[in-house]
């Protein structure tokens, strides 16, 4: 099947100063119709630049300054604002973490929904009413003409984020990027969203690009999985081989550092001593190397993505020769 | 298991209740008011860790300032060692302050950005008498070694530390005027994961080495799992379930505990497809609580009398530590249990 996104090679790096500082380095990946990835890292570690870069949303001070982000086999990279606007909102749409700065405190609910469907689906604004109206009740929200009248603070969070989703999906999108979409919200709330998308997802047949940190979350829906450390990914995997055979000594880590409610009650939680190095881009082994518990001299100097079995990608020359154990999980 | 009348409470929560004026609403007679904690009981037993669990907005934070006595109730009493911390003349207050601390979750804006490690340490300790200015030194290398940070850095300002290591101040703050209990607001939910579990397994080893009681509260069940002995589910001001943390995860009774046992994801993709409960609806506003049984409007097994009825905390069996407070799915336990 053809990849509906292919990134190669971007690189995305800020600019402070005349100073150059490479946050995103050298990332490579593709979506297939229907998949649901997840790009999974720490604070900091690029996840989201990745994510932005791909509708353009950067800001001003970050730039891509290398590689190529192909949709449905156009360039994005090389798109204007004009042609960009055609793809974004259309084709390619975004659920963001904070939805109280995403929608217009101004404006109703019905204002902002109905102006998405009238220019990008040519609607009037009758139509295009009742087509919110269909939207809202399809994402859950109960008794929907009287929340068209809304204004967003008078929404709960988890009532906002389906606004969002509702938003995202009216235009039959066949890629969403969701970043973080449920961080701000509670569990109980959480669930209810992150069901909600799944449902959407396998109905619509839409891909999704998860961004998050939450190892649950990933269990729980991606079917692709990347781990992202210090700008560049250190894993890729199916969601089933990251948890059941974790080959790099991060990805290890971090699966074992998340307190499980089912876990052994007297099971120690690893942690990962030390912490992420500040600037990474003149680092020329490998990234990990001042946590990990496995270095050889070679790792200072060296270090290669490579495909060690079908499918399963790591950037651990170690672990591609199999010299690194792999933690037996339940 | 032990039974709580064997143990020595450090502290007993008596009819807590607290109410703040609702915000940028019309100021007058009729203020409206929001009900953060809605009439709680507890005991905080010394040497164990007691974990207090719920969604935002379920008074959890707020029974944590009342316990370090940084605001008075509006009604009830939290007793420390028979005193009531309420109605304490101030010198008095300020004594027994050393004893209960409180470690923060956003370290970024409860460490003074002014001042150096060494000051934010020192000034407690000199103005509560713990040392003098010769053993100031040693006492501030002996913090710095038991939170496990470099004594070279004890001369810089919390903005050159990372998160996690700003966290380590924080606890190290809490320690310096020798507390016996310690409430910990959050400590880790801004930290990502693989920091989160160093400060996890640092407040457990502090515990084992200074013999300390702790209150964690958190919104991670994951994490107050790991770290508790005990653990009270709270629900729109309210306590509604508490037991030993073996128990409540083998056997979770109130209809909200399993809600949010099944809401919190796994790390297992295997499991993706498992029955849970989902629960519909928003947590109502604190503005206008729910009669009857908080819950009743998101509950699958409300009957007609959760609407009316106030549900106590009740012990499953006579004498237990595990308390709940939903009379319906007792009943249905009790009635199972027969059967068997």
């Amino acid at each position: 099947m053809d990849n509906l996104l292919q990134v190669e090679n971007l690189s995305i790096a800020f600019f402070e100063d005349g100073i150059r500082n490479i946050v995103v380095d050298k990332v490579s990946f593709a979506v297939k119709p229907g998949e649901v990835l997840c790009i999974v890292g720490e604070t900091g570690c690029g996840k989201s630049m990745t994510a932005l870069s791909i509708l353009g949303l950067l800001s001003a001070n970050a730039h891509v300054i290398d590689g190529s982000i192909v949709f449905d086999g156009k360039n994005l990279l090389d798109m204007d604002e004009k042609e960009l606007d055609k793809v974004r909102g259309n084709e390619v749409t975004m659920v963001f973490q904070d939805v109280m700065n995403s929608l217009n405190p101004v404006l109703t609910i019905g204002n902002q929904l109905t102006e998405v469907i009238r220019i990008h689906m040519g609607y009037d604004r009758k139509s295009a009413a009742e087509y919110a109206v269909k939207m809202l009740s399809k994402v859950g929200l109960p008794d929907p003409e009287a929340v068209m009248r809304k204004y967003p603070h008078m929404l709960s969070g988890g009532m906002q984020q389906r606004v969002m989703i509702a938003m995202a999906l009216a235009c039959g999108p066949k890629l969403i990027i969701a970043d973080e979409p449920t961080t701000a919200l509670d569990v109980t709330i959480q669930l209810q969203i992150m069901k909600l998308l799944s449902d959407l997802q396998k109905e619509f047949h839409m891909s999704i690009i998860l961004i998050t940190h939450d190892i649950g979350l990933v269990a729980e829906l991606a079917d692709r999985v990347i781990i992202m450390y210090a700008g560049q990914f250190m894993e890729e995997a199916s969601v089933y081989d990251i948890f059941d055979h974790p080959a790099h000594p991060y990805t290890q880590a971090l699966l074992e550092s998340v307190p499980c409610i089912y876990d052994d009650p007297d099971k120690k939680l690893a942690s990962i001593p030390g912490v992420v190095p500040e600037i990474y881009q003149d680092i020329e082994g490998c990234r990990f190397f001042e946590r990990c518990p496995y270095t050889v001299p070679l790792c200072r100097h060296e270090q290669a993505y490579t495909e060690f079995r079908k499918g399963h990608f790591v950037r651990c020359h170690r672990a591609e020769k199999g010299e690194i154990p792999i933690a037996k999980r339940q | 298991m032990q039974k709580d009348n064997d143990r020595n409470p450090l502290i007993v929560i008596s009819g807590l209740k607290k109410y703040y004026p609702a915000k940028g609403m019309h100021i007058g007679r009729n203020t409206p008011v929001i009900h953060a904690v809605d009439g709680v009981d507890l005991e905080i037993y010394e040497g164990e860790t007691l974990g207090i669990v719920g969604e935002s907005g379920c008074g959890k934070s707020t029974i944590g300032r009342q316990i370090v006595a940084l605001e008075k109730p509006t009604s009830g009493h939290v007793i420390y060692q028979g005193e009531s911390l309420s109605d304490m003349p101030f010198d008095r207050l300020r004594k027994i302050r050393t004893q209960i601390q409180m470690v923060f979750q956003d370290s970024n804006s409860s460490l003074n950005p002014r001042k150096q490690v060494f000051d934010i340490l020192a000034d407690p300790m000199l103005y509560h008498g713990i040392v003098g200015k010769d053993g100031l030194d040693a006492e501030i290398d002996r913090l710095m070694d038991l939170v496990g940070l470099p004594r070279s850095m004890k001369h810089r300002y919390p903005h050159e530390f990372s998160g996690g290591q700003r966290q380590r101040i924080g606890i190290a703050k809490a320690l310096c005027v020798k507390p016996k209990l310690i409430v910990c607001d959050e400590p880790v939910s801004a930290l990502d994961v693989s920091v989160q579990a160093q400060i996890l397994n640092l407040l457990k080893q502090l515990q084992d080495e200074l013999k300390l009681t702790y209150v964690f509260i958190s919104h991670g069940l994951g994490a107050v799992r790991y770290v508790s002995t005990r653990i009270a589910i709270m629900y729109l001001g309210r306590i509604v379930e508490i037991a030993d943390t073996q128990e409540l995860f083998d056997d979770p009774v109130h209809p909200y505990t399993n809600a949010l046992f099944d809401a919190s994801p796994l790390p297992v993709p295997k499991l993706r497809g498992r029955q849970r409960l989902v629960l519909k609806g928003d947590i109502p506003s604190a503005l206008n609580p729910p009669k009857g049984c908080k819950f009743h409007t998101r509950c699958p097994y409300a009957l007609e009398s959760c609407m009316t009825e106030d549900p106590k905390l009740i012990p499953v069996e006579e004498g237990s530590g595990h308390k709940v407070a939903c009379p319906v799915l007792l009943a249905r336990r009790i009635k199972r249990e027969s059967h068997t």
